[in-house]
């Protein structure tokens, strides 16, 4: 399993340089090529593990790591590497910029998803920290590809120099907390150790308390700037909405869900340390207070691509408060859900991106007869809307189902109602602008002037959305034994924390 | 540690260079110009590699010795000369001040100091108060590097151009690596090293960005980034 590990390290890595190195003709053609191959394999590496991992822990080098918890993240994040590496050659194409740019968008996608991947099989807090930092860095980067210089109104600079200061910011308290983690864990284990994660759960009950504590503050605090969660969520909206829609989809999927992996890891050892109580109230006070800012702000958005940036703080919210309720069911439908939010929120930002490309606009007022219009994007935009706001038999209705179920049955029956109210009250929000996008029939005026004809403008942004949905089905109807069984060990991992 | 005792040499030396840091924060959030600014900086960022060679000797780690030069060379050396070309490059001439730093703050300059001294305070005595000490942590130093953490916000926070920003980051990391050097001296140098590493390109990044944002509105200032809120 180590040849898996390095290579799910190493071929991400590899495209990345490759596409970064080409001459310009030659990227245009070979750069598509090499990050679909690397996508896919990278997907097949991940569940490649898959099997090794339901039973066992893996741990190699001193400094590479493998149990159940990571290997959910790492099927989420491969997932949607896998699929994005395909839409973005249709994006790419139909954005039609030059190959300089063509270049530079697959060689940062290639080198974000790398970060993303190797974030989960990182033994050590440190490493975790790092691998996080860089995904900022290159996202940052990624966010800004599409500014032009010296157009005014231009928001793709600003977005990115908001996120890039906020982020690093919040990452530096991050920073902090993994600094007192080693502090805590250096009263126990002597000053030469490396932060690995499984020897500091196993001394927890040593720890000093303090310490422990400010350290998952801190923690929660920076990782959740990442996240997303209020009140540090300013960056999201601008980021997700100006950044070329592929890395929008990483952005929603897998890079927020990175970022609660590593919230969950602090969470694992400060609950093995103090109980789980004190973080688990931390984590309802961040999610309750993040889906509602959520469910206000979905109401009068504009902007196809910040509305869904909102759902994404929804959904975070959603993870932060199931984890709260601290159910075995509860953190089954957390686990269950980081996949399903991902599947679905990089199909609905797929189908903005669809949307984006036939219009040439993100206003949600000049999307019209989207239906009509796009026979294959439409309806599967539409299954998307659906999937995120939980209607069955998606896999997010499953998984919240389980989460408010785990809340009901312990005993948390105010949280349980709040989020119940506030998931429906977003529900309305996402579905009244989408479903004007689709249903309203285009103006003749819209259509005639921008010649907007019926069909796709491309096959390779369709198939990646169909994967997409099948996931979601899957995951609602009959989620897999083997990933049920992969869940249920990584909840026990959990779990047995408290 | 007895209160009523003093402080043995090393931690005399490590609280006099943690309040020294908070110091020159406070310097930098007067300070006008952005050339000032990275001056006072390299100063902050010396400070820490004197403060790594007091602790390697003090506690027989070796590794500390080339973290110090490390992180001398990255944040004394590199990341000032980085900084300057940028500035340079964006000043209208050669070596004069760019456009919108000067006069970008929000507070006039003893607001600003008055703030910084409750944020100063509110880390100070917060963390004073959790009473956080090993055998390697002096309380003090711990407390004093919390409080520079917060003004590094309140920097970042009242300045409104991208280079005055950009420095409060970088300090903010200053304050971070002197918390770490107090409670965390032991830490891995493979990590440290990851560490700085990061912040180099941390740096480019910053770097970049605030080029892409200069030619766009041909000023360092953030005055106009205001499109997109809500």
């Amino acid at each position: 399993m180590l040849g898996v590990i390095l290579a799910l390290l190493i071929i991400p890595l590899a495209a990345a340089v490759a596409c970064a190195v080409l001459p310009g003709p030659a990227a245009r053609r070979l750069a598509p090529a090499i990050t679909v191959t690397a996508g896919v394999a990278s997907f097949g590496l991940v569940l490649a593990l898959l099997p090794a991992v339901a039973h066992h822990d893996l741990n190699y080098l001193s400094y590479l790591r493998v149990d159940a918890l990571s290997e959910i993240f790492l099927l989420a994040t491969g997932f949607l590497y896998a699929v994005v590496a395909i839409y973005t050659v249709g994006y790419a194409e139909r954005q039609g910029h030059d190959s300089r740019y063509a270049r530079r968008l697959y060689a940062g996608l290639n080198l974000f998803a790398w970060a993303m991947l190797a974030a989960p099989l990182m033994s050590s807090l440190a490493l975790l920290w790092i691998a996080v930092e860089i995904t900022t860095i290159v996202s940052a980067l990624l966010v800004a590809i599409e500014a032009v210089p010296g157009e005014e109104g231009d928001g793709a600079a600003e977005a990115a120099w908001k996120y890039v200061l906020i982020a690093s910011a919040g990452l530096g308290l991050a920073l902090l907390a993994t600094v007192f983690a080693y502090f805590a864990g250096a009263q126990v284990l002597g000053e030469h150790y490396n932060l690995a994660i499984a020897p500091l759960i196993h001394v927890a009950a040593r720890l000093p308390a303090t310490p422990v504590r400010l350290a998952f503050l801190l923690a929660l605090l920076g990782y959740g700037t990442k996240v997303g969660l209020f009140p540090v969520h300013t960056w999201l909206p601008d980021a997700h909405s100006e950044a070329p829609t592929p890395v929008s989809a990483l952005l929603s999927g897998a890079l927020l869900a990175t970022s609660f992996y590593a919230i969950l890891r602090y969470y694992e050892f400060t609950a093995a340390a103090l109980g789980s109580g004190f973080p688990r109230d931390a984590l309802l006070a961040f999610g309750v207070a993040s889906l509602l800012l959520a469910s206000l702000y979905v109401f009068g958005q504009s902007d196809i691509k910040r509305l869904l940036a909102y759902s994404s703080i929804e959904h975070m919210g959603i993870l932060a408060i199931g984890v709260s309720f601290g159910a075995p069911v509860a953190l089954a439908g957390v686990l269950l859900h980081v996949l399903a939010h991902a599947a679905a929120k990089g199909n609905a930002f797929m189908g903005a991106g669809v949307f984006l490309v036939k219009y040439r606009t993100k206003q949600i007022s000049s999307l019209r007869g989207a239906l009509d219009l796009l026979p294959w994007s439409g309806p599967l935009f539409l299954l998307a809307i659906f999937a995120l706001s939980a209607l069955p038999p998606s896999g997010i209705f499953r998984s919240e189902f389980q989460i408010v179920s785990g809340g009901l049955s312990g005993g948390h029956y105010a949280a349980a109602a709040v989020l119940v109210i506030l998931v429906t009250v977003v529900f309305f929000g996402l579905t009244t602008g989408c479903t004007r996008i689709l249903f309203t029939p285009a103006p003749r005026s819209l259509s005639a002037a921008a010649a907007i004809s019926r069909g796709e403008p491309s096959a390779w942004m369709v198939v990646p959305a169909v994967a997409g949905i099948v996931v979601l089905f899957v995951l609602g109807v009959h989620p897999p034994g083997e990933l049920t069984g992969l869940i249920s060990r990584a909840v026990t991992q959990l779990g047995a924390a408290r | 540690m007895d209160p009523t005792q003093a402080p043995g040499v090393y931690e005399g030396v490590a609280n006099v260079i943690a309040a020294v840091m908070l110091l020159i924060e406070f310097g930098l959030l007067r300070q006008a110009l952005a050339r000032d600014q990275i001056r006072l900086y390299m100063a902050q960022s010396a400070l820490i590699s004197v403060l790594a060679i007091v602790i390697a000797a003090d506690r027989n780690l070796p590794d500390l010795y080339a973290l110090a030069g490390l992180s001398a060379a990255l944040k004394v050396v590199v990341v000032p000369l980085v900084m300057r070309r940028l500035l340079g490059r964006t000043g209208p001439e050669e070596g004069e001040e760019a456009a919108g730093v000067a006069g970008s703050q929000t507070l006039s300059p003893a607001s600003a100091v008055l703030a910084g001294i409750v944020l100063a305070a509110v880390g100070f005595f917060c963390f004073g108060a959790l009473k956080i000490h090993g055998p390697a942590a002096p309380a003090l130093a711990l407390a004093l590097a919390a409080a520079m953490v917060l003004v590094a916000f309140g920097l970042m926070i009242v300045r409104r151009d991208v280079a005055s920003q950009a420095i409060g980051f970088f300090t903010l990391e200053n304050a971070i690596s002197l918390a770490a050097l107090v409670v965390a001296s032991g830490l891995p140098l493979i990590l440290e090293t990851a560490f700085l590493f990061d912040l180099l390109v941390a740096v480019v990044v910053f770097g970049m960005l605030i080029r892409t944002h200069h030619g766009r509105s041909e000023s360092l200032s953030t005055s106009d980034l205001t499109r997109l809120r809500g």
